[in-house]
This record gives structure tokens, sequence and C-alpha cells, in this order.
């Protein structure tokens, strides 16, 4: 930290202020960083020690290896089962809900016709009320019509994303220009290879913020697929870990149910800082203009 | 509470919403153009593209609203010692009625609604001083800082609240550990602090996304504005008092509802804590509640808190915007 001498070119800010401003801001990356600290800490440690040492520090053995080892041969392997689970409904649902989006999106942008607000309007509509309050009526309803304990059933909720819809209409409207279109309608192209050709590429930014939100979201649920799913082998990462602590440590240990949470968080925080310009633009999509 | 007069003319403010939901479509609604030159077979091309989409919106959104109310109206009816299949009968509001006078329910929402109260506001304070701090110019490390406070948003929910509750965890929690060394004796899990540790979990989780909220509606202030009245003798926290905050009223606007939402939705962290609090009952929240209804085979039951949730919920949100604007309208 620089020190602010008195009678100096630029106005002197006061020091015992910026010490207080440095303070606070350490205080709440503390508070921020310290669970997860104390998680990446814990996943190195064998059971014994995890307990018995300090939370916050390293016991004398570094047993990452060896408990990752273990996780991924528990009960047949479930756990690499679980990541695989969730790679598949996380890729595939975000890859699937990007396109529909896209599509959805590029066409209330770019095309009038009769209801096209409206249609809009019910789409804001559903952004607003929370996800989790779809899920038991979805349950209620799918069991109904078998569809409960299948893929789909977590699948198919998945790859519909309102606010994907309203975040490539925004972007389209304001990225993807009406000539463009008009030239490649003049080349005789139709209208879906216009999109394919032409606004897809455009739009390709805003594509990835609505894949990676759509990503997080499916990787993060936890109500829709413990609802819908009975059997372990189709369930994702965070039900599995869940149904693994309620069973306190009897049948999985929680050093290894610890690495298990550890494992599951790294795909998403590595998406993240790559992603950086992406978030930022999802958070604020408001001013994405 | 009013901001300089030079700085409401001008001031751009943005909306910035979370999930990018502004109330209303804010973006440039009106810009496309119609190409009306009347190839009739084009008239349906818009159909075709909304067609996969608006398929599966009907089916994942719309009809589970239609489905559970039509379902809360309804009641399995056994008759006699059970020899015949239950038939379903039309029960009017009666499904209401009942949840309303389910005391277990009622509680677990007036429960839900107390945690809001504390934790939404404590957690936009934090939220917004982080913001401030991290939008001064003299500030070092904003980008450490910034990432620091965020990674909590990437980590999943029920991943969070696992972490929490091994924190929690009465026997064997550092935190607990660290407390009892200079002689205080926490339980974490205990039903008084209960609430509080579930609130710690959300605002631990969510400061950060509402901080990056707040901290881009901050930097889409023009500079002119805050040296204007930085050469006014306005600085620091007058500075951002006067200036500032109001310019950034939308996106707290926005960030205030949306935790309001998703306080209301409460679920993972306080099923996953369960593990560590035997004493958390199962219907701790509503969607908990709804839950156990689901798994007790009340299906109708189910149905008709998940109808109460929404109602409550789209009652807290839009009587708040409505109460924010009116009075915004007063300012």
């Amino acid at each position: 930290m620089r020190t602010t001498r008195p009678g100096g070119p630029v106005r002197a800010a006061n020091p015992a202020g910026r010490i207080g401003v440095l303070a606070v801001l350490v205080l709440a990356a503390a508070y921020s960083l310290l669970p997860v600290w104390w998680l990446v800490v814990s996943a190195t440690k064998g059971s014994s020690d995890l307990f018995s040492s300090n939370g916050f520090w390293f016991a004398g053995r570094i047993e990452i290896v060896h408990n990752i080892s273990t996780l991924l041969g528990v009960q047949d392997g479930i756990y690499g089962r679980w990541l695989l689970n969730s790679l598949l409904y996380a890729v595939g649902g975000a890859a699937a809900a990007t396109l529909l989006s896209a599509m959805a999106g590029y066409v209330l942008a770019k095309y009038t016709f009769r209801g096209r607000e409206a249609v809009f309007n019910t789409v804001l509509g559903a952004i607003l009320i929370p996800a989790p309050l779809f899920a038991l009526p979805l349950y209620l309803m799918f069991s109904a019509t078998h569809l409960v304990n299948t893929f789909w059933a977590v699948f198919i909720p998945s790859i519909v994303s309102p606010f994907g819809v309203y975040l490539s209409r925004i972007y389209a409207a304001a990225a993807v220009p009406d000539e463009l279109l008009e030239a490649g309608r003049i080349d005789g192209a139709g209208e879906f290879r216009i999109f394919r050709s032409i606004a897809l590429r455009v739009l390709q930014p805003s594509l990835v913020t609505i894949f990676l939100f759509q990503f997080v979201t499916i990787w993060t649920n936890y109500l829709l697929p413990s609802l819908m799913l009975a059997s372990d082998r189709l369930q994702p990462v965070t039900v599995g870990l869940v149904a693994w602590k309620e069973q306190r440590g009897q049948t999985v240990p929680y050093n290894l149910i610890i690495t298990g949470a550890l494992l599951s968080v790294v795909p998403i925080v590595v998406m993240f800082l790559l992603l950086q310009r992406y978030w930022k633009a999802g958070l604020t999509s408001g001013s994405v203009k | 509470m009013h901001p300089a007069p030079t700085t409401t003319t001008t001031a751009p403010a943005r909306p910035t919403g979370p999930a990018g939901a502004a109330p209303e479509p804010s973006g440039p609604a009106a810009a496309p153009v119609p190409r009306g030159r009347g190839v009739d077979w084009r008239r349906w091309t818009p159909l075709g593209f909304l067609l996969p989409f608006g398929a599966l919106f009907l089916i994942t959104f719309v009809a589970p609203i239609c489905y559970a109310v039509h379902q809360s109206l309804f009641r399995l009816h056994r008759s006699g010692l059970g020899l015949t299949p239950p038939a379903t009968v039309f029960t009017g509001f009666s499904n209401y009625t009942d949840a309303l006078a389910d005391d277990a329910f009622t509680s677990s929402v007036v429960r839900v609604v107390l945690i809001g109260a504390v934790q939404v506001p404590l957690m936009l304070g934090l939220a917004l001083v982080l913001a401030l701090l991290l939008d001064a110019r003299r500030t070092p490390g904003k980008r450490f800082f910034r990432l620091a406070f965020f990674l909590p948003y990437a980590i999943p929910g029920v991943i969070g609240g696992l972490m929490w509750s091994f924190l929690y965890q009465p026997d064997v929690s550092p935190i607990a550990d660290a407390l009892a060394g200079v002689g205080l004796h926490v339980d974490f899990t205990s039903d008084g602090l209960l609430p509080w540790s579930v609130g710690n979990i959300l605002t631990w989780g969510w400061t950060g996304y509402n901080m990056i909220v707040i901290h881009s509606a901050l930097k889409a202030i023009p500079g002119e504005l805050t040296e204007a009245a930085a050469l006014d003798g306005c600085t620091g926290w007058r500075l951002a008092w006067h200036v500032k905050i109001p310019l950034v009223r939308p996106a707290l606007l926005m960030t205030t509802v949306f935790s309001i939402i998703g306080t209301a939705q409460l679920y993972n962290e306080p099923v996953v804590m369960k593990a560590v609090a035997p004493n958390l009952s199962s219907n701790w929240t509503p969607i908990m509640a709804a839950q156990n209804e689901v798994a007790a085979n009340n299906y109708h039951a189910a149905a008709t808190r998940s109808v109460l949730l929404a109602l409550v919920i789209f009652v807290l949100s839009f009587g708040f915007m409505r109460f924010v604007n009116k009075r915004g309208a007063a300012l």
C-alpha cells in the first residue's frame, strides 16, 4: 500500500480511511473465501485427520489423490456416474436451451407478427416466477404421464430458458442488422438458412452467455432432479452428494463426501473464471445494448 | 435523500437486472423492421421458429401452473372401507381453507418471510457497501476482491449448504471450536440460531452476485457527474449517498425483488442442513412443506401449497415494486 504524503500534489486521501476501507474489503473477502478454503483443505485430509486437526489448515499428510481414487471406487464408481450425468444434463440441456432460445429470441426481435408482444410478455413473466414453484406441479404432471424417474424428466424442463429468450431478443434486436437479413433474402437464402448462417454468427457472444447461465442453472439444480429421479444411476452429482451426507457418514466417510463436493465445484468455477466476460454481460443484461 | 439537482436530469440510470428480468421489456423492443412484401409463406416463418421453444414452454411452464390450480380444486375421496378405488371429487376451495388452517404450513410461510425481512436488507446493504468501495477510485486490488466476493455464487446452493453444514456441525465445527477457545459456546444448529445459520448461508452465497449487479450499475454512471459533484466538495460517503446511490436505484430495486423471490423459494440450504440439525422440521419452509405432501401422496394438498406460495411471492415482489414506485414518484 502506498503511503500518502501530506502536501503531495494530489489531495491526500485520509490514510485512516483507506486502511478502514481495506479492512472492510479484506474481512468480506475472508468471509467469502474461508468456507471454500476449508473445502480445499479438508479434501486433502484422511478421515481421521478431518475433525481432529484445525479445520482451516492442512494436516500432516496430504491425502487428496488417495481420497479421489477411493471416491471414484465407492459403490461401483457411482460418483463418476453422477459427474457424467451432471455433465450430460448440463451440456446437453444448455446447448439445446441455447438453440431454442436463440430461435425464439431472434424471431421476437426481427419479425413482426400478431401477438408478438403478448408472447414476449408471457416469457418475461415466467422469468419472474421462481423455477422451484414449477418443480412440484411438474412432478405431479410427469408422474401422471409416467415420465418420472427417466432421463427426460430432468432434461426436458432444462432446455426451456425464458431468460435465454429475453437475452437473445435484446441482443438480436441490437446486433443483427436488417440489411444483412435482406441481403440474404435477395441472394435467395431461405429464412432458416439466413438464421443459421447469418444470425447465429452475429449472435455468438450472447449464445455463450445463455449457454453459461443455463449450464450453471442445470448444474446447480437440486429440487427438480431430487423430485424426479428415484434411481441413483440417473441422478446428478448434487443429489447424490446430499444423499450421502444424509446418511451421516455411515455409508461414505465424510472426507470422501467433502472431496466429492470439491470435485463437483471445479468444472463450474473453472467455467466462470474462463468466461468472466460473459457472466458479467449476463448479470447486467439490462445494459446489453 | 435528494440527489443533487444537476444529477437527476442527466441520469442515464440504466436498468440492470440480475438474470435479465426487468419488469418491463427495457430492451430496444420496438426495433424490428417489418418486411411486409407479401410472400405468403413467410408469414408462417415466425411460427416455425417459435414452435420448439413455445411448445416446451407450454409443457413446462404454463401446463404445470394450470395443472396445479386444477389439482388444488379437487380431492381424493375414499369411500367406506376403501375397497373401491378412491374417486377424485371437486371440492372448490376447501383445500385452500385446509392449507391456511394448517399451522405447520402457515408458520413455514411466516418463518421464511421473517428470515427474508432480516437477511435481504443485511445482504443488500453489504453488497451495496462493497460495490461502493470497489467503485471508489483509490481502492487497491479491485480485481481480486471482485472475484473473491463473487466466488460463492459459482458454488451450487446445495454444495454451499453442504460446506456450511460441516462448518456448523456441533461436534466438529471449526468455527465453534475457535469460538470456544475464547470462551463462547455456540451451537449453530439450535432452534434459536437455525434461522440465522440458514440466513448466513444465503448471505454468503448471494452477496457477491448482488454486489456485481450494483457495481456494474455504478460503473455506468458517467465520470463527469461524479467529478462535478467532487468539485463541489461532495466526496466520499456524501458522494455515495447523494449522487451514486440514487442513480443505482433501479439496480437496487431489481436485486431486492430477486432476493425476495429467492428467499421465498428457500429449500436447498435447509434441506441440506437437516443432516446436521435433526431438530429442523421437515416442513421448515413452504416448499419443504409442499414436498412433504408429495411424499405422503397428498398430491392435491401439495398442489394447493404450491399455488398459495406462488401467490405469496407474487404479492410480496409486486407489492414491493408498487410500494417503491409510489414512493419514488413522491421523491
